[in-house]
């Protein structure tokens, strides 16, 4: 097990690999983790320097049932078991969710007309216990609606997750249990062989018998690679506003519009770190790095706010990004085994990766099997418990005891979120360091509040020179 | 840990240090200061400039010397102060339930403080560029004048974060701040692009005046801002470092957690004339109210308090009183914004310059007084209104509306 950042990769049966992971998003490491259960040596390789640098940094966080999925695709299967895995999963590991259950809300007649046959959509995806609930119920459990609102369907079980937690537990476990993890390598060819397939990166190369691509938006690209051009991916980008925790208050539910001839519409949804989340917009871009957000984006999801939850932009607004879903012009996945290359494709995980990763990550180890990897016996993973960024669970700052026994707990660096300086240095000693402040941001909530780094910038880039220096 | 003082302040800055001094040395009993920062004193120990007074001897005080003296001072007086203390919220149920008592985070370990009167004092900060709503890409090298200031002291940082050219986002005298210290960290500074018109002395630098910044461009590190001036040009300031300055929010976290309600206009707890907000017990001094004034300001309001903390103690549970004064016209804020029986001072603040100002203040429609200003108001500077401006105002009336125009 190992982590690399720079320097030549390893070279002779160092460097050569059962299975070769590219790409380290959600989906990446949930196959490198489910892969580390069995006797194999593995790789997860990532162009960026962190893992979860893509598409998985940068989404709406929300733990789907699949309730709305398309009846009968692979995604709707995937998400309504990713579900159920990673809700368990996420209790075992310390990755923060609240399941805060979702509310359609319905505006006008044809909204509320709609509702009885969502909810019917939802039986047939397994969903059973949705539910119409009359504009008094939708009033008293949302106070802060805007006017006008009808009502809506409940969907208990949608949750709100870490994002950048989830992606890095799978990381950290696959890890620890033996997964090599290169960093800042991308995948720039493959010369395929027998029996091995040679990787050729900027740091070296890397030959695998079996090669996966989770390469997210570039999953098409890297099709390429090995020759095949079954699909493209479009980026569909997301723009997202996150509002003060001071908001939290206003909403209880994720709110959830109902979907309609004039598209999908934004979401309002309480995050698990207390702040309030609005979006995503739906642009179709040609630009697979096109994250930044516009000046028109950001508008129009306040006009749409404004609407649902009118108190909700008084409030400041601590982070605006986006982030491009990986949309291939078919309803579902596109993942595929491709025996004779010895090659699985797990792309076009659109806007429910995170929710499906693990169920995915078994489907995949069944596409690999299909390829004629024979993984062996099982054996348990390292166990892994992820330092809690949820603000509806025990944070350091408050815990007499971790006080006590190491006053590093004591001392708040990011006072906005409240994390400690014991909590820096952790990040820093883990499995997988943070690059910078971007990394340590993302592990420790520090630089995220309000304030955004006015208050605690300078002392974390003094510990970032302490710490950071001994990063892999 | 429990325990119990007799008045608690949050924040160590001037305007809480000078509400301790001011208290401990009226035999307010037990008066602890808690302060989140590894050294007491509050924003000006930052600001390694001249322009905060001066000392008995008539020398001029830098920011770092200045906090040293209202350190001293609160000291001297018999109050404690408690830095690397971080008040995270209310304990119970919150002021509203009638306990006072915060929870606090320190080395020692979490403890809850319990009080007779708690003076809020934790001042406040600029908007970073999210809050600003500022679109395009989110790389390093943004930051606001607070995050630059604190680096300053920190050579071997400063030289990688200034970067080597810079933008400065703003108009208000902060610029000119920030300006200051990325020169010094060696960086160029390309332009000071402003909304409204420039503030004076900003040197050589070109201003951008009647500009905003549209787009921040780059990834990993900014290379960038695209800028449109009101006319319609635009373009793009090719840069690594962005500063956003100016533009207060105050540090309102406590106050609304601990069910105090805030001034529409300046976002501060509303308070009357004793600085007294509606929770009982609970005041508010400084920067908190409505964001940067000058420190002997943020120190004045924290000497005023003491009247009313001390009211407070001896037994007296009058809440605020008075009717609310509201912001009108050009005008941004006004505090206090409750008007008592007793005549006190304004502040105001306009929201845009006027060149020509005419303030008027009225009661249920009923003009007060009106008056041309001698000088120009600029949103970066407060005027304070004497009590005589609102002498004639009803204590039993209706709302007092203060409104600036030309
Ligand atoms: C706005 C928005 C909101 C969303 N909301 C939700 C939600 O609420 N719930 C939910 O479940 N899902 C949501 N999603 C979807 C979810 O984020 C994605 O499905 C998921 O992150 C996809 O993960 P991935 O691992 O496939 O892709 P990525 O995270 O993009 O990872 C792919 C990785 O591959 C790397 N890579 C690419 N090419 C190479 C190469 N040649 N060599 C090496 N590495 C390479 C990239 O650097 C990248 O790190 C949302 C998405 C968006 C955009
Ligand atoms: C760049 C700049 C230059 C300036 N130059 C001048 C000048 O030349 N002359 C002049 O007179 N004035 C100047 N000022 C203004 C002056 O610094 C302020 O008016 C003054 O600091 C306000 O005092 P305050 O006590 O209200 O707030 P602050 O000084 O901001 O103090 C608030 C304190 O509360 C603490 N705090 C906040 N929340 C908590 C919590 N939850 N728990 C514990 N502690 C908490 C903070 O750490 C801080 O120390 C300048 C300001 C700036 C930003």
């Amino acid at each position: 097990m190992s982590v690399t950042r720079t320097g030549p990769l390893p070279a002779g049966p160092a460097a050569e690999y059962d299975v070769v992971v590219v790409g380290a998003g959600v989906v990446g490491c949930a196959v490198a983790r489910a892969l580390a259960r069995h006797p194999l040596r593995v790789a997860l390789v990532e162009a960026a320097n962190d893992v979860g640098e893509g598409t998985s940094k940068a989404n709406t966080a929300i733990l789907h049932t699949g309730f709305d999925a398309a009846p009968g695709t692979l995604e709707a299967r995937l998400v309504r078991e990713g579900h159920r895995m990673l809700t368990a999963y996420a209790r075992e590991s310390g990755i923060p969710v609240e399941p805060l259950g979702a509310l359609l809300v319905a505006w006008d007649d044809d909204q509320r007309a709609a509702l009885p046959g969502l909810a019917e959509k939802a039986a047939r995806n397994g969903h059973h216990r949705t539910r119409v609930i009359g504009g008094d119920e939708l009033r008293r459990r949302e106070p802060h609606l805007g006017p006008g609102a009808l009502a809506a369907l409940d969907v208990p079980g949608e949750s709100v997750i870490c994002p950048w937690t989830t992606t890095l537990a799978y990381a950290t476990q696959a890890v620890r249990s033996g997964v090599d993890l290169h960093l800042n390598c991308r995948v720039d060819g493959v010369v395929p062989g027998e029996p091995w397939h040679r990787l050729v990166t900027p740091r070296g190369a890397l030959r695998a018998r079996y090669l996966v691509n989770a390469c997210g938006l570039h999953a098409d690209a890297f099709d390429a690679l090995l020759g095949r051009h079954d699909f493209t991916v479009t980026p569909r980008r997301g723009q997202l506003l996150v509002f003060d925790s001071l908001a939290r208050d206003l909403v209880r539910h994720i709110l959830l519009p109902v979907p309609g001839r004039l598209g999908k519409g934004v979401l309002i949804t309480p995050t698990v770190f207390g702040n309030v989340m609005l979006g995503p917009t739906a642009e179709d871009l040609g630009d697979k790095a096109a994250t930044g957000t516009t000046a028109e984006g950001l508008a129009g999801l306040r006009a749409q706010g404004a609407r649902v939850l009118p108190a909700l932009l008084d409030e400041e607004v601590t982070a605006v990004y986006a982030g491009l879903r990986a949309a291939t012009g078919q309803e579902d996945y596109r993942c595929a085994a491709h025996p004779r290359q010895r090659y699985v494709t797990a792309g076009g995980i659109r806007s429910t990766g995170l929710s499906s990763s693990l169920a995915l990550a078994e489907h995949v180890l069944g596409l690999l099997a299909d390829c004629g990897l024979d993984p062996g016996p099982e054996r348990a993973l390292a166990p892994v418990r992820m330092p809690n960024l949820g603000a509806a669970f025990p944070r350091p700052y408050r815990d007499a005891g971790l006080v006590a026994r190491d006053p590093e707990y004591g001392t708040i660096v990011c006072h906005c979120e409240r994390v400690t300086r014991g909590e820096i240095r952790d990040a820093f000693a883990s499995a997988i360091p943070p690059a910078g402040l971007d990394g340590l941001r993302r592990r420790t909530r520090a630089r995220a509040g309000r304030c955004q780094g006015n208050h605690c910038g300078a002392e974390l880039r003094v510990l970032l020179a302490r710490y950071g220096t001994g990063a892999p | 840990m429990n325990r119990q003082v007799d008045v608690l302040v949050v924040g160590a800055g001037p305007a809480g240090l000078a509400a301790a001094a001011r208290l401990a040395a009226a035999g307010a009993g037990r008066v602890e200061v808690l302060e989140r920062e590894s050294t007491a004193g509050g924003v000006p120990r930052h600001c390694a400039h001249p322009g905060f007074g001066a000392d008995a001897r008539g020398r001029p005080l830098d920011g770092p010397a200045y906090a040293r003296g209202a350190v001293r001072a609160a000291l001297r007086a018999g109050a404690t102060i408690r830095t690397r203390a971080s008040v995270t919220g209310w304990a119970g149920g919150g002021p509203a339930t009638g306990r006072l008592a915060v929870a606090v985070t320190a080395p020692g370990g979490p403890e809850v403080v319990a009080a007779r009167a708690v003076i809020l004092a934790t001042g406040a900060r600029e908007r970073p560029r999210s809050a600003r709503l500022v679109p395009g890409t989110r790389p390093a090298g943004v930051m606001t004048t607070g995050e630059l200031r604190r680096t300053a002291v920190l050579p071997a940082r400063l030289r990688d974060l200034a970067g080597r050219r810079a933008v400065v986002v703003g108009g208000a005298p902060v610029a000119r701040y920030a300006v200051r210290a990325l020169r010094a960290a060696g960086a160029e500074v390309a332009a000071v692009v402003t909304e409204g018109p420039p503030a004076r002395g900003i040197g050589d630098v070109p201003v951008l005046s009647g500009t905003v910044v549209t787009e921040l461009l780059g990834r990993g590190r900014l290379t960038g801002v695209a800028v449109r001036a009101r006319d319609g040009r635009a373009g793009t300031l090719r840069c690594d470092t962005a500063v956003f300055t100016g533009d207060w929010i105050p540090e309102h976290e406590l106050a609304r957690r601990g069910g105090v309600p805030l001034a529409p206009g300046s976002r501060g707890p509303l308070v009357d004339g004793r600085f007294r907000t509606a929770v009982p017990g609970v005041f508010a001094v400084g920067d908190l109210l409505r964001g940067v004034e000058p420190a002997r300001v943020a120190a004045a309001e924290g000497r005023s308090v003491a009247a009313a903390v001390l009211d407070r103690l001896a037994g007296a549970c009058g809440g605020p009183d008075g009717v609310p004064v509201e912001a009108a016209g050009a005008l941004r804020w006004v505090v206090p914004g409750l008007l008592g029986a007793e005549p006190v001072p304004l502040l105001v603040r306009v929201g845009r310059p006027l060149d020509r100002p005419v303030l008027s203040v009225s009661q249920a429609g009923v003009p007060l007084r009106r008056e041309r200003l001698p000088a120009r108001l600029v949103p970066w500077r407060s005027v304070r209104l004497g009590p005589h401006w609102t002498g004639g105002a009803d204590p039993a009336g209706g709302p007092v509306v203060v409104a600036a125009g030309e």
